[in-house]
């Protein structure tokens, strides 16, 4: 059954193979989705993680000690992943699935209706995603259960209904067939990664690091809502297939826009920049590595932090109303790539690297949207999810195995202690296609694509990006290898990590690392095919074929230029060039950090040493000082704005209006209160002195004495 | 005018009981407001009652009207029960503090 469902998708692979590369003419026609009957089976892509949740839930509720957790994970995820099969096996045009009835809210006038349902979208941008996000989330899931065993009857049950609940709201982000239900996806995986990276929460660092992703978040996520809303606004629907044919046929009411339609992509903007880390929002994903190593490998690499460049994709017609947003997006994603690129070259821990790594892989993603180069975008994407997670999933396995060591100047010479050959060859190819060895890795051939893009699409100094993203490029090579020179090669000796206990020898003093076993190994064996197989579609054109037929077709410009020279031609010459630099970065790693690591530290020191270099490597090492910079200014405004408020709320709000207002019948009742004094004959004084009073008003009161005699003639 | 408030106390017999009733009246007022042993001024609140019953019967009398004694008999039933409502007070409260000085009761002060 399954091995019959995977000849059918490599079958279809075949076929898009057949067909040439697109030479696109740039901007082409958005598929029209049909609504399709019959699909509800689909809907379980989107059930089953939920349903794992709850099954997680119902085993931390069991208190079960055993693995069940997991393996209802792995098994959901798995199933997930064999119906996305099913479902590009089948796939034949852009559809709509219908599930259940959401908001439905129709009066007569297009201008006030609102429709979300729990609906599929599905056409190829969907399934590219769908494939590696299930894909991946199978394989790291497995890997965690071995990873997280250490766990089992305290977290474990709550860090695989985290995995689920992730899984489960990025199928929301990514198959929901309107803005809403992408919405609920989109602050469903911040949810996700929230719970996830303060899974330890007894450390205060990993609670202040998911704060702070959430929060960040949380800024972008204000963007992304105005923008939902300004597109429902002007153009009365937020599904994604009313939208587009809206946008085709150009009926929509302009009159009504103007700016408002203008800000529509750069709010999303902002929203897919909190989301996949884009300056300047960027400063939470280097701290989510507070999270457990398979956390950071399936939602802080491979696929949360590729929600934003889905958006930008999908929205690629909306992002074409607007142009100038467009280049907006290649230039922060661009420098995002080769700032975290710099900051990633002065980093010590590991899994920082590789954070930096992502933000910097993220931005030439991003700068492959802005120049209108989607499908060198999705298929970076592709790539990526597969090479980064297999970084990650080895640094885990070396913290696993190293007591939780993430230093890379600890350790070294892994490839020669016993059971991490797997590790250490896997963490090898992973790194050359992070630094994109030429022909055999596949992030030298998405690189490629992206930067080749670069030169071509005209724009406003998208020359100069290109630039910038090949000095990125060398930058790049020479961080990763530094990290597998260091770590993986050289003699070897190792330090424990700070979680030493009895597995690993404990306090007696006789530290053994120990090796991964089967599911570690099997999951980066498997996402080690995985990357090499994806640099199969560059040949096939497939991602260009799946791109080019969906709404990210829109942002995708002419991608051929004429053939007149080797010079004249990006896609050409860049692979020499992207080569030249990448061989040259690894080269300078190898020197540093393998032949001569002396040199590092005197290149360090001498540095140092030179009053006009000493900032550089205090400021690489300190990020650029962005965390200080955004304390300086915003926390401590906001601090100090905070107190302000409070003391006004406390003696101004508080002290004199509420307790003034509670003050002034007290005083008057001080007044009055010696009246009161409880003295017996006092009471009858004032009794006795009124009784005479009004005697005496009526003996002299003419009016009130006519009064009375009136009364009393009346009476008399 | 003033004269005509006054009037009934230039009646000759009626004058009489007006005026003892007033002098009783103020006797009354006085004691209470200057003794301060609870027994005396629950006697004292008695006289003041008996000021003004003694003027009801007067009147009652002067005017030919029974309605006067009657409402003086209700009186008379009324301030007999009050009187042991109140003389059980009195012991209750000396029982609490062995004094019958008003001002040992002085809590129920603002």
């Amino acid at each position: 059954m399954t091995s019959a469902l995977f000849v059918a998708a490599a079958g279809r692979l075949m076929m898009t193979a057949a067909a040439s590369s697109p030479t696109g003419e740039g901007g082409g026609p958005i598929p029209v989705a049909e609504p399709l009957e019959g699909m509800g089976w689909a809907g379980l892509i989107l059930w089953l993680p939920a349903i794992a949740t709850v099954l997680c839930g119902v085993c931390a509720a069991l208190r079960l000690r055993t693995k069940l957790p997991g393996w209802i994970t792995v098994a959901a995820l798995g199933a997930a992943f064999g119906l996305t099969l099913v479902l590009y096996a089948g796939y034949e045009s852009p559809m709509v699935i219908h599930l259940v009835d959401w908001f439905d809210l129709r009066a007569g006038e297009w201008q006030f209706s609102f429709v979300a349902n729990i609906a599929l979208y599905v056409d190829s941008l969907t399934l590219l995603w769908m494939l590696f996000v299930t894909g991946i989330g199978t394989l790291i899931a497995l890997y965690a259960t071995e990873y997280m065993e250490a766990d089992v009857g305290k977290g474990y049950a709550r860090f695989f209904a985290g995995i689920s609940i992730f899984l489960f709201a990025m199928t929301a982000l990514v198959m929901g067939d309107n803005l809403l239900m992408l919405y609920l996806g989109w602050e469903g995986v911040g949810f996700a990664s929230y719970w996830l990276i303060g899974y330890y929460y007894e450390r205060p660092s990993a609670v202040a690091a998911a704060k702070k992703a959430f929060i960040v978040n949380r800024i972008g996520d204000l963007g992304l809502a105005l923008g939902i809303y300004l597109i429902w606004h002007n153009f009365g629907t937020v599904q994604y297939a009313d939208l587009f044919n809206l946008l085709e046929s150009g009926h929509y009411p302009t009159e009504a826009g103007g700016w408002s339609i203008r800000a529509i992509p750069y709010l999303l903007m902002l929203g897919a920049f909190g989301k996949s880390a884009q300056f300047p929002l960027f400063v939470w994903l280097p701290d989510a590595m507070e999270g457990p190593t398979p956390v950071s490998a399936l939602i802080h690499a491979a696929t949360m932090v590729t929600a934003g460049v889905y958006l930008v994709a999908r929205m690629a017609p909306v992002f074409m109303l607007e142009p100038s947003s467009l280049v907006v997006v290649a230039w922060v994603g661009g420098l995002t790539a080769l700032l975290a690129a710099t900051i990633a070259l002065a980093q010590f821990d590991i899994k920082r690297i590789f954070a930096y790594s992502t933000i910097s892989q993220l931005g030439y993603m991003f700068m492959a949207l802005g120049v209108q180069g989607a499908a060198g975008g999705a298929y970076h994407v592709f790539t990526h999810a597969f090479f980064k997670a297999v970084l990650f999933l080895t640094a885990g396995a070396i913290m696993h195995g190293f007591a939780g060591q993430v230093d890379l100047r600890k350790v070294s010479g892994l490839r020669q202690v016993p059971g991490f050959r797997i590790t250490s060859y896997t963490m090898l190819y992973a790194c050359a296609c992070l630094a994109g060895v030429p022909l055999v890795t596949n992030g030298f051939w998405s690189k490629d694509t992206i930067l080749a893009q670069a030169f071509i699409t005209p724009g406003p100094g998208f020359r100069a990006l290109g630039i910038i993203g090949v000095v990125t490029a060398f930058l790049t090579a020479y961080y990763a290898f530094r990290v597998w020179f260091r770590i993986c090669a050289g003699p070897v000796q190792y330090e424990p990590g700070p979680e030493l206990d009895e597995a690993h020898g404990g306090s007696r003093g006789g530290f053994h690392p120990h090796p991964p076993r089967l599911a570690i190994n099997a999951v980066l064996v498997a996402l080690s095919v995985g990357a090499v197989a994806s640099i199969w579609p560059h040949f096939s054109g497939w991602v260009d074929h799946l791109i080019a037929d969906s709404s990210a077709a829109a942002g995708t410009a002419a991608h051929a230029v004429a053939h007149e020279g080797f010079l004249s031609n990006p896609h050409a010459w860049m692979p020499w060039l992207a080569s030249g630099v990448g061989l040259a970065g690894i080269g300078v790693a190898w020197f540093f950090h393998l032949a001569n690591r002396k040199a590092a530290d005197d290149l360090k020191s001498a540095l140092v040493a030179n009053p006009l270099t000493r900032w550089l490597p205090h400021a690489l090492e300190h990020k650029w000082y962005f965390d200080e910079i955004y304390h300086a200014l915003l926390r401590a405004p906001l601090w100090a704005g905070g107190h302000l408020m409070y003391l006004f709320d406390r003696y101004l709000i508080d002290a004199v209006l509420v307790d003034g207002t509670a003050r002034l019948p007290r005083l008057l009742g001080k007044a009055f209160r010696p009246l009161q004094n409880g003295v017996l004959q006092s009471y009858a004084v004032s009794m006795a002195g009124g009784v005479g009073l009004v005697a005496l008003l009526v003996l002299l009161s003419p009016h009130l004495r006519e009064l009375l005699n009136g009364w009393l003639g009346g009476g008399g | 005018m003033t004269l005509a408030l006054i009037e009934p106390l230039a009646q000759p017999v009626l004058g009489a009981y007006l005026l003892t009733s007033a002098v009783l009246l103020v006797i009354g007022v006085v004691g209470f407001l200057t003794r301060r042993n609870l027994i005396i001024m629950f006697l004292c609140t008695e006289l003041m009652f008996q000021a003004a019953a003694l003027a009801m019967v007067a009147f009652g009398r002067y005017h030919l009207d029974l309605s006067g004694q009657v409402f003086v008999i209700f009186i008379l039933t009324i301030a007999a029960a009050e009187a042991a409502l109140a003389l059980a007070l009195i012991v209750l409260l000396y029982r609490r503090k062995e004094t019958l000085n008003a001002e040992a009761w002085t809590e129920m002060k603002g």
